[in-house]
């Protein structure tokens, strides 16, 4: 190897690690302005409803002196700019503020609620990602066939139906007729007194802890929402992977693996399908994070103490600080999921690699 | 999110698409709650703190009034009047100024500490000083964070003394001291988890008075003692073998947050929880049929109105006035909207408290109404708006008034919106008209009287705003005699005076009081002595048993 060969690779390299600090640099500027935008919006959107933050604190009733009192506690007389700086300062140290609804920092809370609503969303997108990506493909592969058809009106249904409506249906059936599944809530309340959760996911806990009729009640809990949500993740993924199919059965590599006679099992397993995934991971990541953000309804219909649940019942009741600090948390799931979902990307994608 | 954000706008339209669903459903009970425990249904998210020197809200109270005891309590054997829960007698002194207690002998916290008349005087100064939204119950009597050591003083380990600025009507101060505001809290326990304040302009105490532990904690002596309450999930009570009178006869008592009627129902029928408490009609209806459930209500001190804002000048004319109230099909509401949930009732005071007028004079008649319109000048009727909340039965109430103004050509404009941000626009007055409910602040007539009767400042920076000022209706003499009403010591005539009130507030007065709420509790058969009372804070569950 020359020396100006060597030279060149030494550039090439110092250029590679430009680039990737150059990338990483550019990720970090566009965290920090997502982040002071969703903060600046979600604040001043906050402060611009028509409701008085002060009702949620002391309720109708209260006396007038009460209301002027709560109104200077909490800062409500500043001008917006200093309010806004004063949250952005503290939210900096950690410090999102007291929820005045449940009277926890905010934080508390949000670790108490989020888990509930991960353990949910993680099983929904695992049924709705293992069952809706075969249906795809097969809807694809048999084109215009019965199943093809069968899968479009799932999906459908899982588009068009509230899931109001059909988590009531459910209960109905799953829970009051044939009662395989339980409700309300996470547990049955005769462990109320036996068990204490580590890390906030109770099928987690309860098999750490060795509790297995633990485990199976709080499996009995959550199946059935967790079904439901799947059902919806189900009917977007097996959408999409039916045209990522499509799109690439179409495509001279599939034809040239037939030409060379390559089994059809394996030409769309093998394939189609490896080549469809990259783009999926994008579509399942997006329905998880989706799902994340909490489904209030499905949350209020099966009394699931989750994120959606408090994030709504906090802005319904001008609990500000609250509402902020879950906008916050979830904002970061989604930039983390993202970016989870672009490794992901390089992962499966060989011609992102870097050579 | 998008199908989620669809079905919020449909729900309630498909909840009655599943309720028909679920009539077919009549599923064996197999789950069943422990022997030992009650299991309720409740929603529960109105609670914001458990401190009964802060608490206001509705549900709070019910866990307060379980949970704490208090000098006297409500009668329910007759609520116009008080009998003795901690105290065993009571002197009023001659002036009508000193009301002197006497502790029943013996009397325990749950915590052991014995209860004292300094931990009732610690009480009264406790909640005075933090100064919370119900501290006025105590404090209208002319005592404030300078003058409570000394009004509200313990005279020896069993003697407690009130003393109030006027000659008040003894029904009124010792009404308002059955509010849970005047729970005693366990002084010594509760000093063990004061934290230090830095006073200021607006807090001159150098102490909270434990108010930020008590917000979650306990120290109090109720036949239950709070164990835990988790924001949005739960609250646990668990029996006070402490407790003076007779014992809860169950170990423990949840209240499960659970905010849909037809879930609630659901978990009835399977027999998850033995009380559902927040049911709507259908429900309620399917529930009194199943053998296994049964229904219990008790009318509660909560009136619905609507009412009708003095700024706008149509409105403002006493004929306009009048009219409206003819104008709502009163029976029709209480035989749908509000079947089963509501009694059409239309005085301000509700059933049960002294001074009631059991009057219902108006029902619907839309020729007289327009009879009226035409004098007030106005024949071809006008258009108006009324700010209504998303709820029911609100909204429904709301629907069935807009058909029957429009008979009389009157046209109204329903403007939907969150509870809050209706509440907003009303304390503001800048609503036409308002629905809403009212919920008497504490057993006594006084309480609705001076919300409905009274407004002694009609200025838009008034610092008295009561609900005749939300609404801008100045009316100075009924305001004098709202407040004469007080001073009767005489109970028979006091009761006679809120009767001529109620009156003048029925003929004369912009609020069209429609019904009073009636609670309702779906529950299983087994339960035994389960009884909602006439207040949120007298729903007693220390005498429910299980078969």
């Amino acid at each position: 190897m020359s020396v100006a060969e060597n030279q060149a690779t030494a550039e090439r390299g110092g250029a590679r690690a430009v680039a990737v600090l150059s990338s990483i640099g550019r990720f970090l500027v566009i965290a920090v302005t997502t982040y002071l935008g969703l903060l600046a919006v979600t604040f001043f959107i906050g402060r611009v409803i028509p409701i008085d933050p002060v009702l949620a604190v002391l309720g109708d009733r209260a006396p007038a002196n009460v209301v002027e009192r709560t109104r200077r506690e909490m800062g409500l007389d500043l001008p917006l700019i200093e309010q806004f700086y004063i949250y952005v300062k503290n939210a900096l140290n950690g410090d999102f503020g007291t929820s005045v609804l449940t009277t926890n920092p905010v934080m508390t809370d949000i670790r108490r609620a989020f888990p509930a609503t991960i353990e949910l969303a993680t099983l929904g997108t695992l049924i709705g990602a293992l069952i809706g990506v075969p249906l795809g493909v097969l809807a694809a592969v048999r084109r215009g066939s019965l199943i093809d058809q069968i899968v479009r009106i799932i999906g459908l249904i899982g588009y068009s139906v509230p899931i109001f409506w059909l988590g009531l249906l459910a209960l109905v059936l799953f829970y009051a007729r044939l009662q395989w599944v339980a409700f309300p809530g996470r547990l049955n309340v005769v462990y109320e007194y036996t068990f204490t959760p580590i890390t906030g996911f109770y099928l987690l806990d309860a098999a750490l802890q060795g509790q297995w009729d633990v485990f199976r009640d709080a499996f009995r809990h959550i199946i059935l929402p967790a079904s439901l949500l799947g059902y919806f993740s189900l009917a977007y993924i097996s959408r999409m992977t039916r045209s990522f199919m499509l799109n690439e059965l179409s495509q001279e590599y599939i034809v040239a693996a037939r030409a060379k006679g390559l089994s059809e099992r394996r030409i769309i397993w093998g394939h189609a399908l490896r080549n469809a995934a990259v783009p999926m991971v994008t579509v399942i990541a997006l329905s998880y994070a989706g799902l994340l953000e909490g489904s209030v309804l499905t949350e209020t219909v099966f009394s699931w103490p989750g994120i959606g649940l408090y994030i709504t019942n906090s802005l319904q009741n001008a609990d500000m600080n609250a509402v902020l600090g879950g906008t916050i948390v979830i904002g970061s799931v989604f930039i983390a999921i993202n970016l989870l979902s672009d490794l992901l990307y390089r992962v499966l994608d060989p011609r992102t690699k870097t050579r | 999110m998008m199908m989620e954000k669809f079905a919020l706008r449909s729900r309630t339209l498909l909840a009655g698409a599943a309720m028909s669903a679920l009539l077919l459903a009549g599923a064996p009970a197999l789950a069943v709650t422990p022997a030992d425990t009650l299991v309720e249904g409740f929603a529960i998210d109105d609670i914001i703190s458990m401190d009964p020197g802060e608490a206001f809200e509705l549900s709070t109270a019910e866990v307060t009034g379980n949970t704490y005891d208090l000098l006297v309590r409500l009668d329910l054997s007759d609520t116009s009047k008080v009998k003795g829960d901690l105290a065993e007698s009571w002197t009023v002194s001659d002036d009508g100024l000193t009301y002197t207690f006497k502790l029943k002998p013996g009397l325990k916290f749950a915590s052991g500490n014995p209860i004292t008349a300094a931990d009732v005087a610690y009480s009264f100064e406790r909640a005075i000083k933090l100064d919370k939204s119900p501290a006025f119950i105590i404090g209208q009597f002319g005592i404030d964070g300078g003058n409570v050591t000394e009004k509200a003083k313990a005279v020896d380990d069993t003697t407690f003394q009130f003393t109030v600025d006027k000659a008040y009507a003894p029904s009124f101060v010792l009404n308002c001291l059955s509010a849970t505001v005047a729970s005693v809290v366990d002084a010594k326990l509760v000093k063990e988890h004061v934290a230090a304040v830095t006073p200021s302009a607006d807090y001159k105490w150098d102490n909270d008075f434990g108010n930020a532990w008590l917000k979650t904690g306990y120290a109090g002596s109720g036949a239950y003692k709070l164990r835990e309450w988790r924001a949005n999930e739960a609250v646990v009570l668990e029996r006070n073998d402490n407790y003076f009178g007779e014992k809860a006869k169950l170990a423990r008592v949840i209240y499960r947050n659970m905010k849909e009627s037809s879930g609630q129902r659901l978990a009835l029928e399977a027999g998850d929880i033995d009380v559902a408490r927040n049911l709507e009609p259908n429900d309620l209806d399917a529930i009194a049929k199943n053998a296994d459930l049964t229904t219990t209500s008790a009318p509660k001190g909560t009136v619905y109105y609507i009412s009708l804002n003095q700024k706008n000048p149509n409105l403002a004319k006493p004929e306009v006035r009048q009219a409206f109230k003819y104008l709502v099909d009163y029976d029709a509401l209480g035989s749908t909207i509000l079947k089963g949930i509501g009694e059409i009732h239309q005085t301000f005071l509700p059933k049960g408290v002294l001074g009631e007028l059991d009057e219902n004079p108006f029902k619907l008649d839309v020729a007289k109404a327009k009879e009226l319109l035409a004098k007030a000048g106005l024949p071809d009727g006008f258009s108006v708006t009324m700010d209504v909340r998303s709820t029911q039965p609100v909204t429904g109430m709301a629907e069935s008034i807009q058909q029957t103004l429009g008979q009389a050509g009157i046209k109204l404009e329903i403007i939907p919106g969150d509870g809050k941000q209706t509440l907003t626009k009303y304390r503001a007055r800048n609503h036409d008209i308002y629905i809403g409910q009212w919920g008497q602040d504490y057993f006594d007539p006084n309480s609705n009287a001076q919300t409905f009767a009274s407004n002694p400042d009609n200025s838009d920076d008034a610092k008295i705003k009561t609900l005749a000022w939300r609404n801008a209706w100045d009316i100075p003499d009924l305001t004098k005699q709202t407040e004469a009403a007080l001073l009767e010591k005489d109970s028979a005539k006091r009761a006679a005076m809120y009767q001529d009130l109620e009156k003048k507030i029925l003929d004369t007065s912009p609020f069209v009081v429609i019904h009073q709420q009636l609670e309702v509790a779906g529950l299983r058969k087994n339960l035994k002595g389960f009884a909602l009372g006439p207040s949120f804070d007298t729903n007693f569950v220390g005498q429910v048993s299980k078969e």
